[in-house]
């Protein structure tokens, strides 16, 4: 038996988020010329972005972005599981501009699902039967990835800088309510297009700056739950543990935040004592999901954005608020860049989310004023 | 009958530096050493030497030197020297060959094939200096979840019940090392650096004696073993946790046996046994047959004490651990404690101690991942023993996926053992192994306990500069990170059993 190899990437990269917390569409342009800002931070081995209300005429079926590489078997093997695991109500390949500047684009299709449960699948909720076919894609099929699996939403990602990817990909022409980007800088292995950020289960999505330490038991842990790290990369892990906490676990992102960025002990001693048993309650409990070593991520779902660094803030993450906009991202200049007055720009403390929602507002500590520009 | 036997060691003494002081003399239980008033001289019986190195310590001129006899039979790969004095020991006496302390024969060393990561670049190492640097850890079982509910005012409130957990401040816990097998000096010693430090001690199978259960009790992980010794309400009561032994690594498949002139009137009333009997220790726990008799008396356990604190259960680290491990956890465990195949032990048959169980960094792996298989590795934590002679191994022992490790061996010598490996004898000439008041004694738990406390020290810091360096500040995720191990020099099957990259891969 050949043993059981696990790759991680690491990357140190840019990230950037854009919400309207009114639920308005509006273009990627401005995200897409604000992830370009921060250009020097990536080095053309990965970009992408996961966009928010991006298909309401199939507001109500999975659609599944794959990406297929190598000759056709992959694909054929992928249309047989689907066929047999879901209505399909329409796939097409991707829409792609040929003329981009990414490398050995790989075929990527998106097909819109509704699950078509069998037997004693019936038993499992839609969301929890997804999940499970994507695994089994990603898992038992060679070449054939899954990159996003939402509803209403979607991840578009691949080699070359993010500007690159997002002109590949014809990014311009859609609208979302949530914009996040990533631009990728992978550090110890060669960039490949199943490996670009953002990750994505359902509809969660994350984009991640860092390098995890904690890689190992967050990854041995998500495995008990039936999650699988296929894409060879730490930030995976994010991606599943926000799906088993927010979405199977029902916890509240104030909650999970403390899992991932828990205050230290010292610390939590000093809380007054409701607050210092469920932080502690919280450290023991999920101590294997505490992501440790350094991180800046935007987490998003539907209705959601979530900024979140490590408890000792070892990566950047600065947010910024225009009228219904809010802004997250690792330079404050790529937030100026698209809106240049700011009706407030503050970096949070480590371990701090700010929830961006769409209902409530921008939430989140205040802290680190920063003097405006002009 | 003439013994055949060649002396195990050959002492030297410097005849220019001896002044005759008979510290040698006083100092060596064995009567090694003996001054010959006539002569004015001190002369050595080598016969009886244990290497234990007692006299050249305590020696004031340095005077002598006690070394391994070099004068060999014929070199034969089959037949070595070890062999042929143990089949002459059989020869002269028809007993089965005791000794004591951990295994010494060359099994494979798996810490010494296991290399750790550090941060470079993309990653910052931290200094534990300068940043904080978490060990703390918490042992029993987890939840799978919590209910947490967000509530009006912005309070998180859960709903979900949390089991007993127990936590130590360092991943580092003394093993169990009975009152009765070391001395009451020793044994306070241990308990009152566990106090000092924050984490805890086993009493082993001999109870817990009754002046020591207020002060030492909440740092105390008691034993309900084979023998039943001194189990009782107050004794299960006063503890921070209480641990069913099923098995030691040092004697897997064996009981043990006190003989009956170490039990003083103390250890007759801590093991509530009549003064001056031997105390024997079944090989199984004869109500515990199976697996279901098991989760009885844990379960008896929990309802004796309340629910209030976790049941860990120790077994040897034997051929199909993980799925004995797996059945434990189901029938109740809290705490699974592995002793491998390198576990001490003051007293065990020879070829029981060397030829019995598997080494422990590979107990460790397979238990972690069959526990992770199935779902459950939360439901319980693994306390490693048996073999950590350093921080490192410490730290590669939680990479692997232990949660704390046990030190006996590692606790002992820093009391002063020197591993000469003659527990059993009862003449321990450092007080630690040895119900002899004079010899006892020799042990003040004052110093002693500060040795042990200074070891715990400089391993845990030495725990926080490893940590820094993989770029991780909280102990936890370390727990089952075997990415941030390689292998070096392992075959294939030994890097699949540990769940562990080739360096280079």
């Amino acid at each position: 038996m050949r043993r059981k190899m696990y790759e991680k990437e690491i990357s140190a990269c840019s990230i950037f988020g854009a919400m309207n917390i009114e639920g308005e569409r509006f273009t990627g342009e401005g995200v897409i010329k604000a992830i370009a800002n921060m250009h020097l931070r990536g080095n053309g081995l990965g970009g992408g972005f996961a966009i928010y209300g991006l298909y309401p005429e199939y507001e109500y079926y999975y659609a599944l972005h794959i990406m297929f590489r190598g000759n056709e078997g992959a694909k054929k093997e992928t249309d047989a599981l689907l066929n047999r695991s879901f209505d399909v109500v329409h796939d097409e390949e991707m829409p792609s501009g040929e003329r981009a500047n990414v490398p050995d684009p790989p075929l990527v299709w998106r097909y819109f699902v509704a699950p078509d449960k069998k037997g004693k699948d019936k038993l499992l909720s839609d969301d929890d039967y997804v999940v499970q076919k994507v695994m089994d894609i990603n898992l038992r099929i060679e070449n054939a990835h899954v990159f996003s699996s939402g509803k209403n939403m979607g991840v578009f990602k691949g080699v070359g800088y993010p500007e690159d990817v997002a002109e590949y990909f014809q990014l311009d022409s859609y609208r979302g309510h949530i914009w996040t980007a990533h631009g990728r800088f992978p550090t110890n292995t060669q960039g490949w297009w199943g490996g670009a950020h953002p990750f994505c289960i359902l509809d969660w999505t994350v984009a991640h700056n860092g390098e995890i330490s904690s890689y190992g038991t967050n990854r041995r842990y998500l495995e008990m739950f039936g999650y699988h790290c296929t894409l060879n990369t730490d930030s995976e892990v994010i991606a599943y543990a926000v799906d088993l906490l927010m979405r199977r676990q029902n916890l509240p992102m104030d909650v999970v935040a403390k899992i991932f960025a828990p205050p230290v002990w010292e610390a939590i001693e000093r809380e007054e004592e409701s607050k210092k048993i469920l932080l502690a309650m919280l450290r023991r409990v999920y101590a294997p999901l505490l992501i440790n070593g350094p991180f800046a991520v935007i987490i998003a779902h539907h209705g959601e954005m979530i900024g979140l660094t490590d408890r000792i803030r070892l990566r950047p993450l600065t947010a910024g608020v225009r009228g219904k906009m809010t802004y997250l991202s690792s330079e404050e200049a790529a937030i100026r860049l698209v809106s240049k007055k700011l009706d407030r720009a503050w970096t949070p403390n480590g371990g701090e989310p700010i929830v961006v929602s769409l209902d409530g507002g921008g939430r989140g500590e205040k802290v680190d004023e920063v003097i405006p520009f002009a | 009958m003439k013994s055949y036997l060649l002396p195990e060691f050959i002492i030297e003494r410097n005849e220019d530096r001896c002044i005759k002081c008979k510290v040698c003399e006083r100092q060596c239980a064995f009567e090694t050493h003996r001054y010959d008033e006539e002569l004015d001289r001190m002369f050595s019986n080598e016969e009886s030497c244990v290497g234990c190195q007692r006299c050249a310590v305590f020696c004031p001129t340095n005077a002598l030197t006690v070394k391994p006899n070099q004068s060999a039979y014929r070199p034969n790969y089959s037949w070595t020297g070890e062999r042929i004095s143990d089949l002459t020991k059989q020869a002269e006496t028809g007993a089965v060959l005791l000794t004591g302390s951990g295994n010494d024969r060359p099994y494979p060393i798996y810490w010494e094939h296991l290399l750790l990561n550090a941060s470079q670049v993309t990653n910052p190492s931290i200094d534990p200096l300068r940043e904080p640097m978490e060990l703390r850890t918490f042992l029993g079982r987890k939840p799978d979840m919590l209910e947490a509910e967000l509530m009006d005012d912005g309070e998180v409130r859960i709903s979900t019940e949390m089991p007993p957990n127990v936590m130590v401040k360092t991943p580092i816990l003394f093993s169990a090392l009975s009152y009765g097998a070391i001395s009451y000096q020793a044994f306070k010693s241990l308990a009152m650096a566990a106090s000092e430090y924050g984490t805890l001690f086993n009493t082993g199978e001999g109870g817990l004696p009754k002046d020591l259960r207020k002060e030492y009790g909440k740092n105390a992980i008691v034993q309900c073993a084979s023998g039943r010794f001194g189990v009782d309400l107050e004794y299960l009561n006063c503890s921070a946790a209480v641990e069913i032994k099923i098995g030691q690594g040092a004697k897997p498949g064996i009981g043990g046996h006190l003989p009956g002139e170490k039990v003083s009137c103390l250890i007759a009333e801590t093991r509530m046994i009549p003064a001056g009997t031997d105390a024997l220790s079944p090989a199984p726990q004869h109500d515990i047959y199976s697996i279901e008799d098991l989760s009885a008396l844990i379960y008896a356990l929990k309802e004796a004490t309340n629910y209030e604190k976790p049941v860990s259960v120790k077994i040897a680290a034997v051929h199909n651990s993980a799925a004995i491990a797996s059945g434990m956890v189901r029938a109740g465990a809290d705490i699974i404690a592995l002793d491998g195949l390198r576990g001490g032990t003051g007293a065990a048959p020879k070829m029981i101690r060397d030829n019995v169980g598997i080494p422990i960094e590979l107990a460790i792996s397979s238990v972690d991942e069959r526990l992770r298989e199935e779902g459950i590795r939360n439901r319980c934590s693994i306390l490693a023993a048996g073999g950590m002679r350093c921080s490192a191994d410490v730290v590669k022992a939680i990479a692997l996926g232990a949660d704390a490790v046990y030190i006996g061996t590692a606790a002992l010598i820093a009391m002063g053992c020197t591993l000469c490996q003659k527990c059993y004898t009862g003449k321990c000439n450092w007080g630690i192994c040895t119900q002899d008041p004079y010899l006892a004694k020799r042990i003040n738990p004052d110093i002693a306990s500060r040795r042990l406390t200074n070891l715990l020290r400089a391993w845990s810091m030495e725990i926080k500069e490893m940590l820094g360096g993989m770029g991780i500040n909280a102990i936890e995720s370390l727990r089952g990170n075997r990415d941030h191990l390689r292998g070096v020099g392992l075959q294939e099957w030994e890097l699949e059993v540990l769940g562990v990259k080739g360096a280079g891969e």
